[in-house]
């Protein structure tokens, strides 16, 4: 883990920063040339080409992009790849295993809890957070605030069905 | 060269109006053509239907290609876009059908220029009345090739067998045959006899159509493998971002003299046209903020007012409210008058995924990935901006993110194209919320005059409905009046403005619906039994007695309890109907409604997928909530002021009632699309709701009640 204990090497480019990060996605370390400002979103996208995490709206209001950080659920578009090391960072692609889906995705394709499915990884994670956190939350704390899932925005899936 | 971005008041080519879709009455206008190919063969039958309705015949033709390969799989090829609403779901259990195999033997291409045939823009409802019947009669045609085929190779007569579970079989020597075969026996097929009339599916007989079924691809979604359209990544591809203006129809005068595109990144500038690439989208957008710093621009001068209705009353085009004479004499011989303006605000769309493209160029072919309803309309706007011929340019929309009626323009993927060609690799452009917000057409804002008179006996002498801005779709109401006048004055808009769900339906229902319970009070009438005396349309009539028996109408008006108000709207579009009751209460500090509860009652003919069906019902709903709550488009120097989601609230969670759904299953009636209608009674019921609870009259979106003061 080179964390900034160890000092984080900078080149300065133009305007853009260089440095060499240690980000552990779904168990697996990686190494990434970045700017370490960038949203960690985008490096889970862009650099290690896991796209299940969304961009919806970049001011975290959504909730698309959640991804679990030490197993709590977290904006990875207001998170900074560099305040992500350090971390065990966990999205959507770690839940199925070989072919045995997780028991929350199960649930979503049984309640048919998706329209487009755009928000749909982002709130299977937050989903996987809460349950971790309360096994049996009631309809009031998983609507009002308990929870981060109450303030999802996406419309469409017939939140009843989340 | 690239085409300059659309002026801020562009008005989009889908706009305002879609024609009504009228039933279908299939003519025996149909031509069938067999093609080998590798693997396999091509059945392409091409539907086409004569329509009568409304006084005018509707001729189209639908392409309805079905690829049949040695595996047994049966791939459907179809124009159509899947972006949540179930299109690619319904349009493979209309095959699994007819051709009577498991849905899982069914594959369905969509949206791709280069393969599949134009079937127009997903809009309009049109998929489920027009491309799902014709993707039937095309099935049915591959049924009964198989019975042909099964006929000719047992040398008997074909005419008692059956198919079922894919495969024909002969009862006595259980010999069988399946799809997979017929489509090796290139000898068959060379000779095949074409098909006429292949009998489609009678309802009562249905065994997939008609029955619940989840997304064909849910199982992608919920994994995330699912490459959206700003998922998808191709080799050496870069990021780009664009340089938006400060203000509508800004001019960029210069970048600035000292200014220069960090290391790493591209900047890209075609007259008015300015972006940027680089090798991650951070680099990309930080370089296009330094470029909005430095940037030099002529801004236009602003309009003054922040409401458009002032400007909409000077610019209407026609003739405004009070002139007629028919509905002057109907007013003045009525025992009660009401007059009033409506105003709906400019709202936006807010898909989930903001609108995204990849652009690729090989020589001299383009091929963009993009969600938008019209993939054959992106492939033509782009072969315009870059001057190709339409075979140079290949457009593949993979199932998006929503659209909502606001993805019929293909900006994003102009504006990759441009980028891409310039540093001769693949480019993502993905806009951001804000772009979405800020850069894409609105909703129409309509500003509504009606004025109406009701007689003694609490009849329609007089309806005068002028609708300013937002459209012609909904302005014809089901109730009989003395004299009638319903009219659509196009005016200018300050904001770019084009479809939506259920377009100018939205706005007329709200301003009708809610002046119909003004009437009611002044008839001193129930409001649905004033709907029921003034009801011509005996369809709207059975969902608006359906829903009022299901809610209890008739008992919570008398037992309602202390602080709650109910309400009951309905209207009839796009072919089919709804009625909506609501009970809500009103936080007196902010006079914001709480919607309890909600039932709707809807009919759409013969239901093709029930959990399809379900989710556009409730989806509409949730969505109808928004601009009855919270939601409105503001706009302050030139610009909508408001383009991120803490500051244009939609519905949240926290928001959604208590849901009851009724829907009718009419087998006796076409199949009707139910994208859009449930959406109309959702702010009229809730508009009457809370002037049942406060005595108010509500003539605004989004709702407000009287609010306590001190």
């Amino acid at each position: 883990m080179l964390a900034l204990k160890s000092g984080l090497d900078r080149r300065k480019g133009e305007r853009l920063l260089m440095a060499t990060l240690e980000l552990t996605v779904n168990g697996k370390v990686h190494r990434v040339e970045s700017d370490p400002n960038r949203p960690l979103l985008d490096v889970l996208r862009e650099d290690l080409h896991l796209t299940g995490t969304k961009f919806g709206c970049g001011e975290g209001q959504c909730r698309a992009c959640t991804v679990l950080l030490d197993g709590t659920p977290s904006l990875s578009c207001l998170t900074t790849a560099e305040r992500a090391q350090g971390k065990q960072i966990q999205t959507i692609e770690s839940l199925a295993k070989d072919d045995k889906l997780h028991p929350v995705q199960q649930a979503f394709l049984e309640e048919n809890a998706m329209q487009c499915g755009y928000c749909i990884p982002g709130m299977i994670m937050q989903t996987v957070a809460l349950l971790e956190r309360n096994p049996s939350p009631s309809e009031e704390q998983i609507v009002n605030g308990q929870t981060e899932t109450s303030a999802a925005v996406a419309v469409i899936p017939g939140y009843c069905r989340l | 060269m690239a085409r300059p971005p659309l002026p801020p008041n562009a008005t989009e080519p889908e706009r305002y109006e879609l024609s009504e879709v009228v039933p279908y009455h299939f003519s025996p206008d149909r031509r069938m053509f067999l093609q080998t190919i590798a693997g396999g063969f091509l059945l392409l039958a091409v539907v086409g239907d004569r329509a009568e309705g409304q006084g005018r015949t509707t001729v189209t033709t639908v392409e309805a290609p079905l690829r049949f390969t040695a595996d047994g799989t049966i791939t459907v090829l179809n124009g159509k876009v899947e972006e949540g609403q179930g299109a690619r779901t319904e349009i493979a259990m209309a095959a699994a059908e007819e051709l009577r195999v498991p849905v899982s033997q069914v594959q369905v291409q969509m949206a791709d220029t280069d393969v599949t045939p134009d079937d127009w823009i997903t809009a309009g409802s049109s998929t489920t009345p027009a491309t799902v019947a014709a993707i039937r009669q095309a099935s049915a045609t591959g049924r009964e090739l198989l019975r042909q085929f099964a006929a000719k190779r047992w040398k008997i007569d074909g005419t008692y067998l059956t198919v079922k579970d894919g495969k024909v079989t002969e009862p006595r020597s259980r010999l069988s045959v399946s799809y997979a075969e017929m489509a090796r026996d290139t000898a068959f097929l060379r000779e095949a006899v074409k098909i006429q009339d292949a009998p489609i599916t009678p309802p009562a007989n249905w065994t997939t159509l008609g029955k619940p079924l989840a997304r064909v691809n849910r199982r992608d979604i919920v994994t995330g493998t699912h490459h959206f359209p700003s998922d998808i990544q191709r080799p050496r591809m870069l990021y780009g971002a664009i340089l938006r203006p400060p203000a509508y129809g800004a001019k960029l005068k210069s970048l600035g003299e000292e200014f220069q595109a960090p290391n790493g990144v591209t900047l890209v500038q075609d007259k008015e046209f300015v972006g940027f690439v680089a090798s991650t989208s951070f680099a990309a957008r930080k370089a296009a903020e330094a470029a909005a710093q430095a940037a030099i621009w002529d801004r236009p001068t602003a309009p003054e007012q922040a409401k458009p209705w002032e400007s909409f009353r000077q610019t209407g085009q026609g003739t405004p409210a009070g002139k007629d004479e028919a509905i002057n004499a109907g007013l003045a011989r009525a025992t009660k008058r009401i007059e009033a303006t409506f105003e709906v605000p400019y709202i936006q769309h807010a898909p989930m995924e903001p609108r995204a493209a990849v652009a690729e160029w090989n020589g001299d072919r383009l091929t963009v990935w993009t969600g938008t309803s019209g993939p054959f309309r992106v492939r033509q706007d782009l072969a315009e901006a870059f001057g190709l011929k339409i075979e140079q340019v290949r457009v593949i929309i993979p199932d998006f993110g929503g659209g909502f009626g606001g993805k019929h323009t293909g900006e994003a993927a102009i504006e990759a194209a441009r980028l891409a060609r310039e540093v001769k690799r693949p480019v993502a452009l993905r806009w951001t919320r804000q772009e979405e917000f800020t850069w894409a057409y609105c909703r129409p804002a309509a500003l509504i005059d009606i004025r109406a008179g009701i007689d003694s006996n609490g009849n329609l002498s007089a309806w005068e409905f002028v609708n300013y801005n937002a459209g012609n779709s909904g302005i014809r109401g089901p109730y009989r009046a003395g004299a009638l006048r319903e009219e659509f004055l196009r005016t200018e808009s300050p904001l770019r403005q084009g479809s939506y769900r259920a377009l100018a339906s939205t706005a007329n229902n709200f301003a009708r619906e809610t002046l119909i319970d003004d009437l009611a009070k002044a008839a001193g009438k129930d409001p649905l039994a004033f709907r029921l005396a003034n009801m011509k349309d005996d369809r709207l009539r059975l969902v608006l007695e359906a829903v009022a028996e299901r809610f209890q109408w008739e008992k919570l008006r008398r037992e309602l309890r202390q602080g709650r108000g109910i309400g009951i709207a309905c209207g009839n579009e796009k072919n089919s109907v709804v009625a909506t009751c609501v009970e809500v209460e009103v936080d007196p500090r902010t006079g914001v409604p709480r919607v309890l509860e909600l039932c709707q009652a809807y009919e759409c003919g013969k239901i093709v997928n029930p959990a399809g069906l379900l989710q556009q019902a409730e989806g509409c709903i949730l969505m109808g909530l928004g601009p009855v709550l919270h939601e409105e488009i503001r706009y302050a120097n030139g610009m909508i002021s408001n383009g991120r989601f803490r500051q244009y609230r939609v519905p949240r969670m926290a928001d959604v009632p208590k849901l009851d759904l009724v829907f009718l299953d009419r087998k006796d009636a076409p199949s009707n699309g139910a994208g859009e209608t449930p959406i109309i009674g959702i702010a009229p019921a809730v508009a009457n709701a809370v002037f049942a609870l406060t005595g108010a009259p509500v003539r605004k979106m989004p709702i407000r009640g009287p609010r306590q003061t001190a």
